[in-house]
């Protein structure tokens, strides 16, 4: 990467000459993801495209110091478009010696290291367990180091305000971000009001912070004078004109459940158990009272899916969400949802699994659990978002499947599309298409049929407390038309092959192929937060003269018509998944493609380069 | 939110007679309480229509395919989850909840907790039979210490829990006895519909094939005057045809039973029943049938605002004075502009 701050040519990944990748290293207690994230801001502010990797330790306070407790956050932008969030980062500031210790060997070669020597000291070092102090012992010498004591350069900032160590110390992240925003010719304007906004209960930690942010940034202007520091414009990406926000999957996720509800024009009812990475969602929802929106915050995962069942049953639109070993205690009443007919979105934000597993770290491995994770045949849509952005849309399709057909639908995604944030051209609503409910409220020529069906084989859906219409509903096997209970050999063939031909009938959008030719040598085929590093490996070979294509499916469950003969007309496909061969394994089971699995199962994204290597091993 | 409405409408016990067979083993409770139900639902004048019957797994949950009325047989123990998100779309449902000793005590004990707990605006009856029924008779939650059933064959160990004392306990506001074929469950579940919020009912039923007659010790008609004490709000705890009567230890803190001589019921100390006093509400649900009578009727009824009034008020607050407005929603936040010239603020 040729940056001014990198200062070195890397030709191999030479599309990106204008990006650059930042990443802020601390301890958990330290700020790093409010530091990531204002700095994330003023990209966006300053017109760059970006994409963010927020990295953080399960715990919530780990012990200061250790190597557990790091908690990292990585930013990449440029001033062309932006896929992942960068794979080495150019820059890396670690306010530790355990942050460094555990990002220091993913930087790139002569990239520049900022450390708070300060902290660099006998106690903190042997928590860290090095056992010289890396400043100093020359094990550094394949990147440039910069070493300034942030720690003591922040108390003299604060000084005059008064404040307690502990409190002078805390102003740190500020100082950091202010060096940050030199480097980088940023404004300091816009997180001078969000401090003063964020602090206005305490004027003198609004003024102690702006110090802090002030002395970080003169810190940069006059140590350009000598050493490794050099500030580096870049450019704003070329965007399509029109409004940007930034926004994480989470709020992507909530803004587009309530957008689906609002066309079903139906109140929603969102049933939630806290869970990590998930919670985000409930959280939203729970300030968009004036939406029609209910939160329910239940004892437990089954009684949050049970309760926005028993919402949809009574005429609102439920969701519940959760990650997988809440989506695996909600399997019995998916499969209710299933039996009964009734509309409900399930969201899973996925994780490292098994079990506990790495409830912060980021996975595809629920695939399987989503599309076939169910006792009976219990066939059920799933769709999966690529990014925040699409979360979006992906939620709104979800409710569209749902009411539509009078079923569950998952929503797939994961902890990296939930707390990464990415530019987002707020979309104009009045594009969307609406597709009003409407419930049943008088019976029919010839007669109420619970179970009765239109052409895409739905039932009706009936509010209780509307007079004429009483019936009962249950997960016991029911009749054909009446709904009634019926143990008959028969009618079990009958219903279990109409409730799999209703879901195989779901109008899915045709499958487009992102980048590439829709036959030829090799097809990469994706699903969720794999989009950015396998868009980029692409686009890279591509550039380089290889006949490669990528593909991206929203639709998992069920796959598009033309998926099978569309893989097929490739020689090769690879798929890079986040676990050990889910989609592969739907895939070559549907079409008999000889489909090559590419894994990942670390609880970090794949590198683009990771991806370039596999294609060019398929290709080899 | 609207103003919660009462749907009154006359009906008849026909009117909430399904056509559906019903299903259980000749002989059982449950047709006793069956009927119970629809007899009363025409004296508490609602509407059909605009009644539930939620149940989770198990012989009782059956129950709503019998009821002329919407009904919900969910999943095992989990009834209460589906009737609070019911509630919570639509609060002006009259929502029923049957369950079991298994469903609601064991696999469903959370939910039935967090039930009482937030004062959901139902009726619970659970059906506690001692026994499950369904699987082919293994031991319950609520069995007795020794009983030998399929799992048990030396006996069970552990000791029972008690409905009544759990739903106490779990911060209920109305809490009932009443057996399957008593003729005074009509008032119980009267009582229970008049009460705004999570109302718990225990009925005693007989199973009769893996259970039979373990209630017959106070159920009996036979000198069941005393061994029952029905509970009547402002009346003397008096049994046995007004010979004995509930007093309080006031030194031990404790309830005792004690003679009445010549109806002097004062003079004898015992209690006047009180639906208010939770105090002796606790110490209701606690009494030892043996050493004193079983106590039926209405232990406790305290009224609380419900919460899925809390729920509807706290949203229409949130909401008061903002517009749904989804697009300005969506600009929400810092936001820029980006022209042909490059982005501005």
């Amino acid at each position: 990467m040729a940056t001014a701050v990198a200062g070195e040519t890397d030709k191999r990944t030479s599309p990106l000459s204008d990006a650059v990748v930042v990443r802020f290293a601390g301890d958990s207690g330290d700020g790093m993801q409010l530091t990531g994230g204002q700095f994330t801001l003023s990209s966006a502010l300053a017109g760059n495209d970006f994409a963010t990797f927020p990295d953080f330790p399960a715990e919530i306070r780990a012990p200061q110091g250790t190597l557990f407790g790091v908690s990292a956050f990585q930013i990449n932008f440029g001033s062309s478009a932006i896929d992942t969030a960068g794979d080495a980062p150019d820059v890396l500031v670690a306010m530790n010696p355990a942050a460094l210790k555990t990002n220091v060997p993913s930087l790139k070669q002569g990239g520049l290291i900022i450390a708070d020597e300060g902290e660099f000291n006998d106690r903190n070092l042997a928590k860290a367990k090095y056992d010289a102090n890396p400043l100093d012992d020359g094990s550094l010498a394949k990147w440039q180091l910069l070493k300034l004591n942030i720690s003591q350069l922040t108390m003299d900032a604060v000084k005059p305000f008064g404040l307690g160590n502990k409190e002078a110390l805390r102003c740190k992240n500020m100082w950091t971000l202010g060096l940050a925003l030199w480097m980088f010719d940023r404004d300091r304007a816009p997180l001078v009001d969000w401090l003063n906004a964020k602090f206005a209960k305490a004027p003198d930690l609004a003024a102690a912070n702006i110090a802090a942010l002030n002395a970080g940034h003169a810190y940069g202007e006059t140590a350009e004078l000598a050493g490794p520091l050099k500030q580096h414009h870049v450019d704003p990406a070329p965007a399509a004109p029109g409004l940007y926000r930034t926004l994480t999957g989470a709020e992507g996720i909530a803004l587009g459940l309530v957008a689906g509800a609002q066309l079903a024009k139906l109140p929603m009812f969102f049933g939630g158990y806290p869970i990590t990475p998930a919670s985000a969602i409930l959280h939203h929802l729970s300030r968009l009272k004036e939406y029609d929106v209910t939160t329910f915050q239940a004892e437990d995962e089954i009684a949050a899916i049970c309760s926005a069942i028993g919402a949809s049953y009574g005429g609102s639109l439920g969701v519940t969400s959760s990650s997988g070993p809440g989506i695996a205690l909600k399997g019995e009443a998916m499969g209710l949802a299933i039996m009964t007919e009734l509309p409900l979105v399930i969201v899973n934000s996925q994780r490292g699994g098994p079990s506990t597993g790495l409830p912060t770290k980021t996975e595809q491995s629920d695939l399987y659990q989503a599309v076939y994770g169910r006792n009976g045949d219990a066939p059920m849509p799933v769709i999966s978002a690529r990014s925040p952005g699409d979360a979006f849309e992906c939620a709104i399709e979800a409710v569209r499947i749902a009411v539509q057909y009078m079923t569950p639908v998952i929503l797939l995604t994961d902890g990296y599309i939930a707390n990464a944030a990415e530019p987002w051209a707020v979309p104009d609503l009045t594009t969307y298409e609406a597709f009003p409910v409407e419930f049943l409220t008088e019976v029919p020529e010839g007669g109420f049929k619970p179970y009765g069906r239109d052409e895409k084989l739905k039932r009706p859906w009936v509010k209780p407390g509307t007079p004429g219409l009483l019936h009962r509903i249950g997960g016991i096997e029911k009749e054909i038309d009446t709904g009634h209970i019926n143990y008959e050999a028969s009618n079990h063939q009958a219903m279990t092959d109409i409730r799999k031909a209703k879901i195989d009938g779901i109008k899915v959008p045709d499958q487009i192929v992102e980048l590439g030719a829709e036959s030829g040598k090799l097809a990469v085929v994706g699903w969720g937060s794999t989009f950015g590093p396998i868009h980029q490996a692409v686009r890279r070979k591509r550039a380089e003269g290889a006949d490669v294509s990528h593909i991206h499916i929203r639709h998992i469950w069920p796959l598009p018509a033309n998926l099978g003969e569309l893989l097929k007309s490739y020689d090769k496909v690879i798929i890079p998944e986040m676990n050990t061969g889910q989609l592969k394994t739907v895939l070559r089971d549907q079409y008999l493609v000889d489909a090559k699995p590419v894994n990942k199962v670390s609880g970090q994204p794949f590198t683009i380069a990771e991806i370039e290597a596999a294609i060019e091993e398929a290709l080899a | 939110m609207n103003e919660m409405t009462t749907i009154a409408r006359t009906t008849t016990l026909k009117d909430w007679e399904t056509d559906q067979e019903v299903r259980w083993c000749p002989g059982c409770g449950d047709y006793a309480i069956l009927k119970a139900v629809q007899r009363t639902m025409p004296e508490i004048g609602t509407a059909p229509e605009n009644t539930v019957f939620i149940s989770g797994i198990g012989c009782s949950s059956r129950f709503p395919y019998y009821m002329e009325t919407y009904g919900f047989h969910t999943i095992h123990g989990r009834a209460p989850a589906f009737a609070t998100g019911l509630k919570l779309a639509n609060p002006n449902l009259d929502v029923w909840i049957v369950t079991g000793d298994g469903d609601g005590l064991s696999i469903g004990g959370n939910h039935t907790m967090h039930l009482i707990r937030r004062n959901l605006d139902c009726q619970i009856m659970l059906f506690n039979n001692e026994i499950y029924g369904l699987t082919k008779g293994q031991y319950s939650p609520t069995s007795r210490v020794g009983t030998t059933s399929p799992s048990t064959p030396y006996g069970s160990v552990d000791r029972p829990a008690q409905p009544a004392a759990f739903a106490l306990g779990a911060g209920s506001r109305f809490v009932a006895r009443g057996f399957d074929v008593s003729k005074k469950l009509p008032e119980v579940l009267k009582a229970a519909h008049a009460h705004k919020g999570a109302a718990f009912i225990e009925i005693f039923q007989n199973c009769i094939v893996y259970n039979k007659d373990v209630f017959e010790d106070f159920a009996a008609p036979k000198g069941a005057e005393d061994r029952q004490l029905w509970l009547e709000n402002g009346e003397p705890m008096l049994y046995a045809k007004g010979t004995k009567g509930i007093a309080l230890d006031a030194e031990a803190l404790h309830l005792k039973t004690v003679d009445v001589v010549d109806g002097d019921w004062q003079a004898a100390g015992v209690i006047v029943h009180d639906v208010t006093n939770r105090s002796v509400a606790h110490m209701l649900v606690e009494m030892r049938f043996g050493e004193f009578p079983m106590a039926l009727g209405v232990l406790y009824d305290d009224p609380r605002p419900t919460f899925e009034a809390d729920v509807w008020r706290q949203n229409a607050a949130a909401a008061e004075g903002k517009t749904a407005d989804l697009q300005s929603l969506l600009k929400k936040g810092q936001t820029w502009t980006v022209t042909e010239g490059g982005p501005e603020l």
